[in-house]
């Protein structure tokens, strides 16, 4: 009865094999290619910590998505609420034994890896959205408890990153899920009520955010006026990206991160430093692979029979353009600096973990495209 | 159910694609403004962040510029750059800052205060910077720190240039001193701003400050790629800077350095000057200090040892201090007399050793008086009764026009020092202006013997002395040799040519066209006199006065016409000699040190042919025939035999310095 509709899917492993998503998979090793390049100038042309870890990393979840993508999408679907249980308890121990970095406790120590759930969270609430509004009819999308329930899942989360503190990530998070509560179906008109509330509400919840916090937010507004002090960040990135001029300064000879001038050039901003050395035309040429790798991602939900898959494809797509476009305007000066990782670019093996997840569970779709799942 | 499921199932499906196509144009019109942030930033605006690219990366690093050395007319250098060993410590590269610092105070024997003073200079500046430890080790220190060095780790021994005065305190008051820039050096002078580096040493006074902006030169630049946090990464390029220009003095040290000596232990000065270039031979006040002291900012103590002195060192006496003359302004008397026709030659007075004049008793220097004495006898016995006389018929006006006209009251030096004193020259309208009452009589007898109001420097009577000496020509006093400047020949030919036209010419006429010359052309040597013959007399009166028995420095005569020479004394009171002191007639040592005359001398040689003059002063010395004069004998003689080493150098190759 369950599988009155699915086809066969005991297609060989060489079948398998044959529909993955070439076009993905480029996208997804060139930017590696070139993440592990960056990473290897920030280290000032050698090989040193950061490049080594970052390829290994690369390598070694590339990898682990390609095993992913065998994974049938039903048992995706089984485990949707688990997956995310269990980093929501996972944020929980992050919240009472984490490990603290920089006035932050947001690591949690997994034997030979520390963990950052945070950053897993925002794939979790993607999985966990897709499976809930899988089963909802439309007509019962607006209905009080389809809308409450989600919400609930997602502020607990929220609330959590918000007090490790990580008001990027968890920004980030929220933008996550309101986009797959968007595409579920969810009336247009709570948005809009709700971001009026939040217009309202904004000046409270500024006087609760931390100095550090509050001044991040004014110095977007005027970064020249302290220069040195937490304006220095923009200002530097912007001169870093202005002087890479049409072709860029050359592999390994932007200047600004080679003498230091860029701040943590290795995560948020590695762009600065690969648009400082590639200049307009690879930074344009990045910009082109992401919008790519978005479009197949695009493409391959819209082939998936099933509305899970469809929904994880639509929202993972939209998630990465969100991370993608809120990063690329915080280090050009158009939005204010939180901390928000660039896909696959960024140093960081939470984030990586996240999105090679991802992409595992959309090279999955593809694969079972046909798969129904109930 | 299932049909219904399906139209439901279709909805939702087209719901979601509808949404998740909204979302993609959302993304290609962010991605597109991406991208026109992007083009905006790094092809529109990339001249503006290239520039602040580059501004942030390079840093230039100014040295120190070269300071341009002075040499005396024989080519040594009296004050150069000598090489000093110093010790530096980046404290950024050394492990153990405290550790190394302790080893150096045991191995250099830093005082405790030295030792706070540089912990506290340490933590002033950034960690890259360099730390002085020491600006001028000493041999000993210096090898000492090599035989400890390696385990000085982060402690570099370096050679670096510093002004060096090797005739220590012989040049003092002519160089003056270098010391580090103050804030006020760097108002002052555009060119020592521009090339300031922390620790530069500029001129604080004498030529050193006077030809600052010849001196300094410009500093080398050092280009640096330099990190975020201001750490020099690589050198871009090296701008090799100008040193500064080598300054040739008239001076020669041999005569100089002897001035020093002859007057040690004493108050005064010494002024030697080619009478007919000007060229100063020496020039050397009393007493005198090691400028070498003031160039890593004097210790108290030694400044302490300076500044109480009651001979005041500081103090360049030679021009900046003002004294009466005394007799030694008899000579420009007599000549205002002369050529004011207001006496002959032979005119005669009678000297009882004082004179009576509206009440008040004015005393001759010779109690006993010199009897009938005429103008030659008076110059050369220097009888003061002959000369209140003759002031007297002449009036202050008279001889301020001539006294002036030899340069008394103006400025030898146009604004070399800075502490130049220009003295007094009093007449009727000076007084009526400055002190606000009308000139009685009185003072015009005593100012026939230099006494009174009138004041001068000691360099403007070797000035004086000089002009008569040429047969009364203008001449320019300089220290500093210009190649371009006229030589002995060429002033001589102009002279010569003076004199000439003078003997063609309607007497009258050649005096009314001379000063019509003078006008146009303020740098020759035009002529001073109305009548040579006055001025050939008073020089004759000058040659009996030392070479001739009852001359006042007859004592300190030579008898060989190589050195021979000619010469006026001068005792100048600094008080009021009470009728009571007069009849004590106290010895020079039994007076209070501050209340006992000044000794002057001034002269001019050889005889035949003169070529210098000198002026020498005592302060509070006793009286000129004893003290001045003896010491100019000295000095004449090593000024008349450094004459032919003086002119070989003039006509060799050494002139194209």
């Amino acid at each position: 009865m369950l599988n009155r509709y699915s086809f066969s899917n005991e297609s060989s492993f060489f079948q398998k094999v044959k529909s993955f998503d070439f076009v993905l998979l480029f996208c997804i090793l060139v930017i590696g290619i070139i993440s592990s390049f960056s990473m290897y100038s920030t280290d000032g042309g050698e090989i040193l910590y950061h490049t080594k870890s970052h390829i290994i990393r690369f390598s070694a979840f590339f990898i682990m998505m390609i095993i992913l993508s065998f994974i049938n999408i039903r048992y995706w679907h089984a485990t949707g609420y688990i997956f995310y249980f269990s980093i929501l308890g996972l944020l929980i121990w992050a919240s009472f034994f984490g490990i603290t970095a920089s006035g932050s406790q947001r690591w949690v120590s997994l034997g030979l890896i520390n963990l950052q759930p945070s950053e897993l969270m925002k794939i979790a609430i993607i999985i966990f959205f897709a499976k809930f509004f899988h089963r909802v009819q439309l007509k019962n999308v607006n209905t009080l408890k389809n809308i409450l329930f989600p919400i609930v899942i997602l502020i607990i989360p929220i609330v959590l990153v918000i007090s490790q503190p990580d008001l990027g990530t968890s920004i980030l998070i929220a933008l996550s899920g309101l986009v797959v509560l968007w595409l579920s179906g969810v009336n247009i008109k709570y948005f809009i009520y709700s971001s009026l509330t939040l217009v309202i509400a904004a000046p409270f919840v500024i006087s609760f955010l931390k100095p550090y916090q509050k001044r991040r937010i004014l110095t977007f507004f005027d970064p020249e006026k302290d220069p040195l002090g937490a304006g220095y960040q923009i200002i530097q990135s912007k001169i870093a990206v202005g002087s890479g001029g049409l072709t860029g300064k050359g592999f390994l000879k932007g200047t600004q991160s080679y003498l230091e001038f860029l701040p943590e050039k290795h995560t948020d901003f590695i762009f600065t430093l690969y648009s400082e050395e590639f200049g307009f035309i690879g930074s344009v040429i990045l910009l082109l692979l992401y919008a790519v790798l978005i479009l197949r991602i695009v493409v391959i939900g819209s082939s998936s029979r099933s509305f899970f898959g469809r929904l994880f494809c639509y929202g993972f797509a939209a998630s990465l353009f969100i991370y993608i476009s809120v990063n690329m305007c915080m280090v050009l000066g158009l939005l204010p600096i939180v901390g928000s990782p660039l896909p696959i670019m960024s140093y960081g093996g939470s984030s990586m973990l996240a999105t090679m997840i991802g992409f595992g569970l959309v090279m999955s779709t593809k694969i079972y495209n046909r798969q129904l799942v109930i | 159910m299932i049909s219904s499921g399906e139209d439901s199932n279709v909805r939702k499906l087209n719901t979601i694609n509808r949404r998740m196509f909204i979302i993609s144009a959302a993304k290609i019109i962010v991605f597109g403004g991406i991208v026109t942030r992007l083009f905006n930033l790094q092809i529109n605006e990339n001249k503006k962040y290239l520039t602040l690219s580059d501004k942030n990366r390079l840093r230039e690093w100014k040295l120190p510029p070269i300071r341009g050395e002075f040499i005396d007319y024989f080519g040594n250098v009296v004050a150069g750059n000598s090489e000093v060993y110093q010790l530096h410590v980046i404290p950024e590269q050394v492990e153990n800052f405290k550790q190394l610092m302790v080893r150096l105070k045991d191995i250099l024997n830093l005082s405790p205060s030295e030792f706070s003073r540089l912990i506290k200079k340490k933590n002033s500046q950034k960690p890259w910077e360099t730390l002085v430890i020491s600006e001028n080790l000493t041999w000993e220190q210096f090898s000492r720190i090599n035989f400890f060095l390696h385990d000085l780790e982060g402690a570099k021994p370096v050679l670096s240039v510093v002004r060096d005065y090797p005739y220590k305190d012989n040049y003092t008051h002519i160089l003056g001193y270098v010391s580090e820039a103050s804030v006020k050096d760097l108002n002052e002078n555009e060119n020592v701003k521009k090339n300031h580096v922390p620790g530069l040493r500029v001129g604080k006074s004498g030529l050193e400050k006077a030809l600052e902006n010849d001196l300094i030169g410009t500093n080398s630049i050092q280009r640096y790629e330099v990190n975020a946090f201001g750490k020099r990464i690589n050198q871009i390029d090296h701008v090799q800077g100008i040193k500064g220009k080598k300054i040739r003095l008239t001076i020669d040290t041999e005569v100089q350095k002897y001035a020093n000596e002859l007057m040690l232990n004493k108050a005064g000065s010494i002024s030697v000057m080619d009478i007919y270039t000007g060229e100063l031979i020496a020039l050397h006040s009393s007493p005198t200090f090691d400028p070498n002291l003031f160039l890593y900012g004097i210790d108290s103590k030694e400044w302490k040892k300076i500044i109480k002195n009651p001979l005041k060192p500081l103090m360049n006496k030679s021009i900046a201090g003002l004294y009466s003359p005394g007799s030694t302004i008899k000579p420009i008397v007599a000549l205002s007399a002369l050529e004011n026709d207001i006496i002959s030659t032979k005119f005669k007075v009678y000297c009882t050793g004082k004179t009576e004049f509206y009440e008040q008793t004015y005393h001759c220097w010779k109690k006993k008086g010199h009897r009938s004495v005429d103008l030659r006898e008076a110059i050369k016995q220097s009888c003061d009764t002959y000369f209140y006389e003759i002031a007297r018929l002449l009036g202050v006006d008279r001889l301020n026009e001539t006294a002036r006209k030899f340069g008394l009251g103006e400025k030898v030096f146009d604004n070399i020092f800075f502490e130049e004193k220009k003295g007094v020259v009093p007449s009727t309208k000076w007084k009526k202006n400055v002190i606000g009452e009308s000139w009685y009589l009185g003072e015009t007898l005593i100012n026939g013997i230099g006494q009174g109001y009138i004041q001068t420097t000691p360099l403007q009577l070797c000035l004086m002395t000089a002009q008569l000496a040429n047969g009364g020509f203008k001449i320019f006093p300089k220290l500093v040799f210009d190649k371009n400047q006229k030589t002995y020949e060429e002033i001589k030919y102009i002279i010569d040519k003076n004199l000439e036209d003078y003997k063609k010419s309607e007497k009258e006429t050649f005096f009314e066209k001379g000063s019509e010359f003078f006008n146009k052309f303020s740098k020759s040597n035009y002529p001073l006199f109305r009548n040579p013959e006055n001025v050939k007399f008073v020089l004759d009166a000058m040659y009996g006065s030392t070479n001739e028995v009852f001359g006042t420095s007859y004592k300190s005569r030579f008898d060989d016409p190589k050195y021979r020479y000619a010469g006026k004394t001068g005792t100048a009171q600094v008080k009021r000699i009470t009728k009571e002191e007069r009849e004590l007639d106290l010895k020079t040592f039994e007076i209070p040190y501050d209340q006992r005359d000044h000794a002057l001398f001034v002269a001019f040689g050889p005889y035949k042919n003169p070529r210098y003059a000198l002026s020498v002063f005592i302060e509070h010395g006793g009286s000129g025939s004893t003290a001045a004069a003896p010491i100019a004998k000295k000095l004449f003689k090593l000024i008349i035999d450094r004459h032919d080493t003086r002119e070989k150098i003039r006509t060799s190759e050494l002139m194209e310095i």
